[in-house]
């Protein structure tokens, strides 16, 4: 009403005006701001522009979308209410439009509202009428070109609570993917995808203006005033969930009882994978009693109820899991045709299981892939952080020996090269540090191969394929993944066919033992001598290599002049072996050590005439003083055995006689 | 390697020993060897043994062997350390051999040059060329054997292998001993060929020893299973008679070979000789052994 009355003094002031105007007509220089068409005389051009906070903008306005508005009756002073009686061309800064002074009730909801706390701090990015409404082409709700129509709401709310934009990013928003998974939603799709401009949209449940935070009490999506908002529609849910909340507890105890959303997610919200109606006890009345069995299998179908309850899904409702249920049958659960389908909530991690290797030979229907229920239970059904749960951290390695433990059904099929995996495990310093340090954050079977997401290492897409291995140990081993991806062996440094090692190659994969350990110490071979097997051999033609061989490991072995990780080209003056940094490399052990000291051949062979030719002649020099006194001797020797038997015989002889 | 310059002067070293003397003893037994000269062998058997294992692991550290030798020593820190030891100890007998040489020239008040070029010398000289082509001969059935005099060439051969052995091995092992020092003067790189030089010196030396030197001084059918001279210094008559006849002349006309007998160790510390001797022997072979699977079935 207040509008109208606003409306009708306004239009007398107006009449007023025009005859002001008129009379004022005479004298040109003193126009003035009465008529649209004085306004548009001006702002019709498009190329004009003002200024609003230092930035230049355009101030043209579409005289053709104002005529089609909902305001076209109104003129533009009728808004831009500090322009009235101005004289024109009016002074720049403008003030902005107050749509309150009409429409005050909304005005008020709005200030209140989350969107207007956030104008009233100063935010930049609050919302103000005009983002959601427009500005002077503003059309009616019903309109469904307005961006305010139910079938727009979810895109003009979507401006600023999609992911990425700003909002979504800068600001505490606890939703994510909002604009997503209302689309995915039975609401979305009803509007979205049926045109069903009935069906909900965002403004439905957050109210138009008094959007609030699900925290504030007087919030349309606060936890007590959740059923009255979802009841706006769902006008009958009360029947269809009588047996959780026997038809009325939900409005006089919905601090007890579970709201709409603890089950039905915001803006999740699907097409339910359960039958409504079904309450835990409808199903304990059978399913508590021990002797309960299948009549297809005999095996048990004795649910223990304070199992479920100190679990994980101690507030889920069987039927949720066991969907299919029809409360209309005398067993309700007679309907039910598939098993228990986790991934209905734990959507994500379906996906990632599916893809998966135990998934794909699920999908096979091969008889040892393993489901959730190997892993996680069943009823019992305990959180990763649950020291009870086998899928505790120092639980794991026993959970996937279950099937990978040599000899299990895991380990029998397997045919890559990695044997005795727990038993490898149990001794590297990963399980030592997780079992008998008891260090849950020490690296286990899912830290590397990831709990859900499993594949063979030879898919590109396994976190412990070659080419995502770096990343996977650089989740501990963080300082050590920057040095590496810097080194000569990182994909990002050399660009080879050739296989680059990683973090395996040297390390293994199970049996990562202490690196100052005797054990890693002289196993050069099976590190740098797999790839650099030339070069690591004439190290063994060298002192240092000699006695490493001997098992001495305090002698330097490659990485000790090379470096482990940050190992860079000689040629590099980084390099632990450049000219600048030999010296300091030699001293680590020889302290004495000089530049002619370094000059050292730690790779030495006397088998090669052109890189070593002193070496070789050296060797070959003593080679034939060798052969020279051997072949000398030898025949001397050879020549005086048979005189020295004839000797000894004739020896004998005289020493009988006498 | 012990040179004995000259026989005669034995009188005041072994004089001990002669105050028993009974000329036509049969018991009675030649002095070949005095006493120093006797210790110095048996510690450079204890020295040259204890490098030649040691040594040896680090040559063939490729094989088995060396690792399970290596072990048995303690590891190759502590071979190191034995290593070194026998080293300073092949110094230490190389050292006391010089002095002795030049003691005992100063008490025979004799010139270097009639020390040297002397009849008993431990130097070449004709004699030698004569006996070697004579040896020949021998071996051939073209000839005689030679009267070998006090030093056969091949003992003199011995001799001096060791002198080349102990400046080759011993110069280049102090340059591995003490590389940080020595790569002041010289560069790093001839580290590396020290090293070739002190194991392929080493390994001549060793297999020179327990091949050749143990069959010339042990093995030959007339000695077998080994001559123990070098240990108790003394020899039967009959057997420097048949085996050095010149110098058993010699010994007659100048009438010192009275001067030089002494009665024979007691049948205990002549066992206690064997033992030892024998030790030595299998120690050397098994060396021996070990080289020759290493060069054949291991080398690289």
């Amino acid at each position: 009403m207040s509008y109208r009355i606003a409306l009708s003094s306004r239009r007398s002031a107006i009449v007023a005006l025009l005859l002001f105007v008129l009379a004022a007509s005479v004298s040109p220089p003193l126009s003035r701001a009465q008529e649209n068409s004085d306004c548009l005389s001006c702002h019709s051009d498009k190329s004009l522009t003002g200024s609003r906070k230092g930035r230049t903008i355009s101030v043209y306005v579409d005289e053709h979308g104002f005529s089609n508005s909902i305001h076209a009756s109104l003129t533009c002073v009728s808004c831009h209410a500090d322009l009235e009686g101005k004289e024109l061309p009016h002074d720049p800064g403008v003030k902005p439009v107050q749509c309150g002074t009409c429409h005050s009730n909304e005005q008020k909801e709005h200030e209140k509202s989350l969107h207007g706390q956030a104008i009233a701090h100063g935010d930049p990015l609050a919302p103000r009428c005009y983002d959601c409404h427009g500005t002077h082409e503003i059309l009616a709700v019903n309109d469904k070109h307005s961006p305010v129509a139910p079938l727009n709401i979810p895109f003009t709310c979507g401006k600023c609570h999609q992911e990425g934009a700003p909002v979504q990013k800068q600001r505490v928003i606890h939703e994510d993917h909002i604009l997503e998974n209302f689309s995915e939603s039975i609401h979305g799709q009803g509007l979205l995808k049926k045109g069903l401009i009935v069906a909900p949209s965002c403004a439905s449940c957050h109210t138009a203006h008094s959007i609030l935070p699900h925290t504030d009490p007087a919030s349309s999506i606060a936890r007590q005033n959740i059923a009255a908002t979802c009841t706006k529609c769902h006008a009958e849910i009360e029947q269809v969930h009588r047996k959780i909340i026997k038809g009325e507890l939900w409005e006089k105890k919905a601090n007890v009882l579970p709201a709409c959303v603890d089950c039905h997610q915001p803006h999740k919200i699907r097409n339910v994978f359960y039958s409504q109606g079904m309450a835990d006890r409808d199903c304990l009345q059978c399913h508590e009693k021990k002797e309960l069995k299948s009549s297809i299998d005999g095996r048990s179908l004795f649910v223990d109820a304070a199992e479920v309850a100190g679990s994980k899904h101690g507030k889920t409702a069987c039927s949720q899991c066991h969907s299919e249920v029809n409360a209309s049958h005398v067993r309700p659960c007679e309907t039910i045709t598939k098993k228990v389908d986790c991934a209905s909530c734990h959507a994500e991690i379906g996906q990632l299981y599916n893809k998966s290797v135990h998934g794909t030979l699920a999908e096979r229907g091969d008889p040892n892939a393993p489901s959730c229920k190997e892993c996680h239970g069943t009823h019992g059904v305990r959180g990763k952080d649950n020291p009870e749960s086998a899928t505790f951290p120092t639980n794991v390695p026993d959970l996937c020996a279950r099937c990978h433990r040599e000899g299990q059904k895991a380990a029998i099929r397997y045919v890559g090269d990695q044997h005795q995996i727990i038993e490898r495990y149990t001794e590297s310093i990963h399980g030592k540090g997780l079992m008998k340090s008891g260090l849950t954050v020490t690296a286990m079977c899912t830290n590397c191969h990831t709990a859900h997401d499993v594949l063979p290492r030879k898919d590109t897409a396994s976190s412990v394929n070659p080419r995502n291995l770096p990343k996977t140990c650089g989740r501990c081993h963080h300082g050590i993944e920057e040095q590496f991806e810097k080194s000569v062996h990182s994909p990002a440094v050399t660009v080879t066919n050739k296989a680059l090692p990683v973090c395996s190659d040297c390390h293994t994969a199970h049996t990562i033992r202490r690196t100052d350990e005797q054990g890693f110490k002289l196993e050069i071979m099976q590190q740098c001598g797999r790839c650099h097997s030339e070069i690591a051999k004439t190290y063994f033609d060298t002192y240092h290599g000699k006695v490493s061989q001997l098992g001495y490991t305090k002698t330097a072995k490659c990485y000790d002049c090379h470096g482990s990780h940050d190992i860079l080209p000689v040629a590099d003056p980084n390099s632990h072996l450049s000219r600048a940094n030999v010296v300091q490399t030699c001293q680590k052990c020889h302290e004495g050590a000089t530049r002619r000291f370094a000059g050292y051949l730690t790779h030495a062979t006397h088998h090669d005439p052109q890189k070593y030719p002193f070496l070789f002649w050296t060797f070959w020099g003593m080679t034939s003083l060798l052969v020279v006194t051997f072949v000398f001797g030898g025949v001397h020797t050879l020549l005086w055995i048979p005189r020295a038997v004839q000797m000894r015989r004739k020896h004998r002889r005289q020493s009988y006689k006498s | 390697m012990a040179e004995e310059e000259n026989i005669p002067a034995v009188k005041d070293t072994e004089s001990a020993e002669q105050r028993s003397f009974q000329p036509s003893g049969s018991d009675h037994q030649y002095v070949r060897f005095k006493r120093l000269n006797r210790g110095l062998h048996i510690v450079m058997i204890i020295s040259f043994m204890s490098l030649a294992l040691t040594g040896m692991t680090l040559k063939f550290s490729y094989t088995q062997w060396a690792v399970i030798i290596s072990h048995f020593l303690g590891g190759f820190e502590s071979a190191g350390y034995i290593h070194r030891f026998a080293a300073v100890l092949m110094f230490g007998i190389f050292i006391t051999h010089c002095v002795d040489i030049v003691r005992m020239k100063r008490r025979e008040k004799r010139t270097w040059r009639s020390f040297i070029f002397g009849q008993d010398s431990m130097l070449f000289n004709r004699k030698d060329l004569r006996d070697f082509v004579a040896s020949v001969k021998w071996f051939l059935g073209k000839g005689q054997r030679p009267a070998y005099g006090r030093w056969t060439y091949w003992e003199k051969f011995d001799y001096f292998a060791v002198f080349w052995g102990i400046a080759v091995i011993g110069s280049t092992g102090l340059m591995l001993w003490f590389p940080e020092f020595f790569t002041r003067v010289i560069p790093g790189s001839f580290i590396n060929v020290a090293t070739i030089i002190h194991s392929d010196e080493a390994l001549l030396a060793v297999g020179f020893i327990f091949t050749v030197h143990f069959f010339n001084t042990h093995l030959r059918p007339e000695k077998f299973p080994m001559d123990i001279v070098i240990f108790t210094g003394r020899m039967d008559l009959e057997e420097l008679k048949r085996d050095k006849p010149a110098e058993y002349e010699a010994l007659l006309q100048s009438g010192k070979l009275e001067q030089n007998l002494v009665e024979s160790y007691p049948p205990i510390v002549i066992r206690a000789v064997r033992i030892f001797g024998w030790a030595a022997l299998a120690t050397g072979f098994g060396i021996v052994i070990w080289i020759i699977y290493a060069m054949i079935f291991a080398y690289r």
